[in-house]
């Protein structure tokens, strides 16, 4: 008994030692999947996840998102903001300070100088720059002294954080790539494929559309990270297949995203060598209510605003068709741990969500029936209301997607339920979302009543996405049947929100406002969202301090990766 | 024939009709005989099944989801919970209608134009020149412009789903007669030269008879062989469509859509992929032996060997 005791207590001294003792490479090797290879470790010549992903383990930016979307500095001091003064009252400049000491993997001084160079590296008018849209409206870099960066627009920027955040636009040293400005970048294949960096590892072999070795960065600011001495990083292969050498084979420890049906997977992970994690991003699937009269007889005015639609310009009916929706049901079906319902077409980042309309997460067949019995729709001999001669008959459109077609003949039974008889279609995806102005079946032209399918936005500031429904997006002809705004929503309400929040540059302000306008077109049942939709990874039971993050880099906190010590 | 003559004077017995002659012939034939009742077998399930297992193959029974079989599904059910075998009784009655009408459109039109280039030196060229433009035409995207054109007018004409059952028939009948028609032409080149041909045109055999009586009975056996091959190759366009989201909705069971619904879960539930892929090439096997005993039986040289 004692002497079990004496062991235990003799365990967790060593177990509490070695985490107080934590050193650099102590934890050997680690071996990651992508399942997509990187063919290149230069993220300003590749617009691809994965070699943005490959490459933030040796570039780093000025600050990263975190897995809630908020900035956290990296090579900065702090995140500057028009409360601290780093950024200017006219929203016009923001200014860096970079961390004391920093180091290049090869030793030499980070300066302001590099980010001035990135700068111009990324925007030279020669190169094919794949991030130029994150230094969009700058009009210049000034390295102000050794460690501050000053930022300039041209324009007044609300949300000037595009340069020099995220895993998009990290620092390269300048002396490595001094020659490669413009036509030139390239032809660099030594410094693309093996960038000097300041992250936590550095490349040693790189063979492109195959493997990455990688050994831990000597000079990283960190002196006990990062855990593991060496990267091993392959690419190649398939979603399930991956899955499968980190969760069934336990080769390798992480595995990105993996599409695979919610039983395949929890399948994989009953054998117990790892775990599936998934994070949420901005990705929603919904259904689109269409606010204007498709029917074919109407020739070039068809879905244009020139004719409300029969019945789903009446706000009961549209809310009627989302209470009937059972969206936990949907997400148990199509996605297990890869979705959670939702009732915000904006679901995240956290500052933007709003719960005013969590009411939809509960189905309620009853009331719905009751609010189109209040409506004035009353059930034929079909079964199917109508009122003054229209029936509540819908064309229910969507691409063609196993889980989507699940998911059109679920809803297609409890839109039954109430008395709404549905029709369902399903078209080939690159017809669908193909844009081709001449086809009938986009999703933009929306010859259907109502459509489902998921959209996201790129980075955490919503306001491009929500002035998605400004009354001019709509697509019409005039327009090439381009835009976004797919249910023709038009309320000069809303249009004034959009124009308020383009010229709103405190954070708290924006929120509020892009609440307001998620808010707006859920309460109105413009837009029926049902699923959250997150990516999924899975990490090797053994391998420690992995949060997964959709905002940036999944590999963005690499240097916290460590080995678990079984007991 | 004299035996025939001599035996129906001596029992007294009716004269032989050439259907009862051709009736003997495939009995002979065991693969043919019992393809036929297989695919009587398949058809009485199909048609009439439903009214026997009467629960709605459309009906979504959540809680029911992903069964094996049992009592209540004897076949399971899918991964909404819909019964597989009403499922399978439904698609079957889509799938067989749709694989047989378009069977029938595509042998008449290939049978007729095959006779025609044949029979008629004059159209011959244009016939086959058209023969030939079709079959140039690149399919998917023939029926895609089909569908995409007159989809909207036939749905609003006959309701979603006989408008698409309409529209898949033609469109399958119109782009899979080709082939026909080029055998059946080259058959009846052949046997236009025959001197049977030649003795009944001497005696003043007009046109139309002499297709119906002569040239045609002779090459009933190529067009039967085409028509069995062609109920197989329907079935198999009109999956195809459906996997393309062009054909009948997706809540809307065939075969060919139950196959293709079950491939994601082949390695799960592996029996959801075999029961429609099984009706699917039983049928068209069984259809394929019937072609053959009737090749047989129609074929006067080989009858009673």
């Amino acid at each position: 008994m004692r002497l079990t005791k004496i062991l235990l207590g003799a365990v967790a001294a060593m177990a509490m030692s070695s985490a107080a003792q934590a050193e650099r490479g102590a934890d050997g090797q680690v071996n990651i999947i992508y399942w997509q290879a990187p063919s290149t470790m230069n993220p300003y010549l590749s617009g691809g996840t994965k070699e943005l992903e490959a490459a933030s383990l040796v570039l780093e930016p000025l600050a990263r998102y975190d897995q809630d979307g908020n900035m956290v500095p990296f090579l900065a001091e702090d995140v500057p903001t028009v409360a601290n003064g780093g950024v200017s009252a006219d929203l016009t400049t923001i200014t860096w300070k970079l961390k004391e000491g920093l180091k290049w993997a090869d030793g030499s001084a980070v300066t302001a100088a590099d980010a001035v160079f990135t700068w111009k590296y990324c925007s030279h008018p020669e190169g094919g720059c794949a991030q130029s849209e994150k230094y969009n409206d700058v009009t210049g870099v000034e390295a102000v002294d050794d460690r501050t960066i000053k930022v300039t627009f041209g324009v007044s920027k609300p949300f000037p954080y595009g340069p020099f955040v995220g895993a998009q636009a990290p620092l390269i040293q300048a002396a490595q790539f001094a020659n490669c400005l413009g036509a030139k970048a390239p032809e660099c294949t030594d410094a693309n494929f093996g960038p000097i960096g300041t992250g936590p590892f550095a490349v040693t072999d790189f063979r492109p559309n195959d493997v990455i070795s990688l050994e831990a960065n000597s000079n990283y600011r960190d002196p006990a990270k990062p855990a593991f001495a060496k990267v091993t990083f392959k690419g190649g292969g398939d979603a399930a297949a991956a899955g499968r050498s980190v969760l069934e084979t336990g080769e390798f420890d992480y595995a990105w995203n993996l599409q695979l049906a919610p039983d395949v997977l929890a399948n994989m992970q009953a054998a117990g060598k790892g775990t599936v994690v998934s994070s949420f991003g901005t990705l929603v699937e919904r259904i689109m209510i269409n606010m204007t009269n498709p029917d074919p007889a109407l020739g070039d005015e068809r879905a244009t605003a020139k004719h409300a639609h029969p019945f789903l310009s009446d706000m009961a009916v549209r809310k009627a068709l989302s209470m009937a929706v059972d969206r936990k049901l949907l997400v148990e079906i199509g996605y297990g741990d890869a979705g959670r319902p939702t009732c915000n077409v904006l679901p995240a980042p956290e500052i933007y969500k709003s719960s005013a309309n969590d009411a939809c997460l509960v189905q309620d067949i009853e009331s719905a029936k009751k609010l189109l019995d209040d409506a004035g729709w009353v059930a034929g001999g079909d079964g199917v209301r109508a009122k003054d001669g229209k029936r509540l008959s819908i064309l229910f459109q969507s691409s063609t997607n196993a889980v989507r077609q699940d998911f059109q003949a679920l809803i297609k039974q409890w839109w039954s339920d109430i008395g709404v008889e549905t029709e369902l279609r399903n078209i080939d995806a690159s017809v669908f979302f193909g844009g081709d102005p001449a086809s009938p079946d986009t999703f933009q032209k929306f010859f259907a009543d109502v459509e489902m399918y998921a959209n996201n936005f790129d980075g955490t500031d919503p306001e491009s996405y929500m002035a998605n429904w400004e009354c001019k997006q709509a697509p019409r002809p005039e327009t090439q049947w381009q835009g976004n705004n797919m249910p023709r929503y038009c309320n000069a309400d809303y249009d004034a929100l959009v124009a308020e929040m383009a010229k709103t540059g405190d954070l708290n302000e924006r929120a509020r406002l892009a609440k307001a306008m998620n808010d707006k077109l859920m309460q109105e049942y413009i837009i029926l969202p049902l699923v959250d939709r997150g990516r999924v990874s899975a990490h090797s039971n053994t391998l420690g301090g992995v949060v997964l993050n959709t905002w940036d880099s999944e590999l963005w906190n690499a240097a916290d990766w460590h080995r678990v010590k079984s007991q | 024939m004299t035996d025939i003559a001599v035996n129906s004077l001596a029992n007294a017995r009716p004269p032989r009709s050439q259907w009862l002659d051709f009736w003997e012939q495939f009995r002979t034939h065991r693969g043919a005989l019992f393809g036929m009742t297989f695919f009587l077998f398949v058809l009485l399930i199909v048609f009439v099944g439903p009214y026997l297992w009467t629960l709605d193959g459309q009906y979504i029974d959540i809680r029911a989801r992903n069964q094996g079989p049992s009592l209540a599904h004897p076949f399971g059910t899918d991964q909404l919970g819909r019964d597989t075998l009403s499922r399978l009784m439904a698609g079957g009655q889509v799938s067989l209608a749709v694989g047989i009408t378009a069977m029938a459109l595509s042998l008449l039109l290939g049978t007729l134009i095959g006779v025609m280039a044949g029979y008629f030196k004059r159209l011959d060229g244009l016939l086959m020149r058209l023969t030939d433009l079709f079959l140039a035409l690149p399919l998917l995207p023939l029926l895609l412009v089909i569908i995409m054109l007159f989809r909207d007018t036939l749905r609003t004409a006959f309701g979603p789903e006989t408008g698409i059952f309409i529209l898949m028939v033609f469109v399958i009948g119109i782009t899979s007669w080709m082939q026909t028609a080029r055998i059946v032409r080259g058959d009846v080149l052949a046997i236009k030269e025959r001197e049977f041909v030649l003795a009944s045109r001497s005696i003043g055999t007009p046109s139309r008879r002499m297709i119906t009586r002569h040239i045609l009975p002779n090459v009933l056996s190529p067009i039967m062989v085409s028509a069995t091959l062609g109920i197989a190759n329907a079935i198999i366009t009109e999956s195809a469509l459906s996997f393309l989201g062009l054909g009948f909705p997706s809540d809307f069971p065939t075969w060919g859509r139950l196959l293709f619904d079950s491939t994601d879960y082949l390695q799960q539930y592996p029996e959801r992929v075999l029961w429609p892929g099984l009706a699917i090439s039983l049928t068209v096997l069984s259809v394929n032996y019937v072609g053959d005993g009737l090749r047989d039986a129609l074929d006067p040289r080989i009858r009673g060997r």
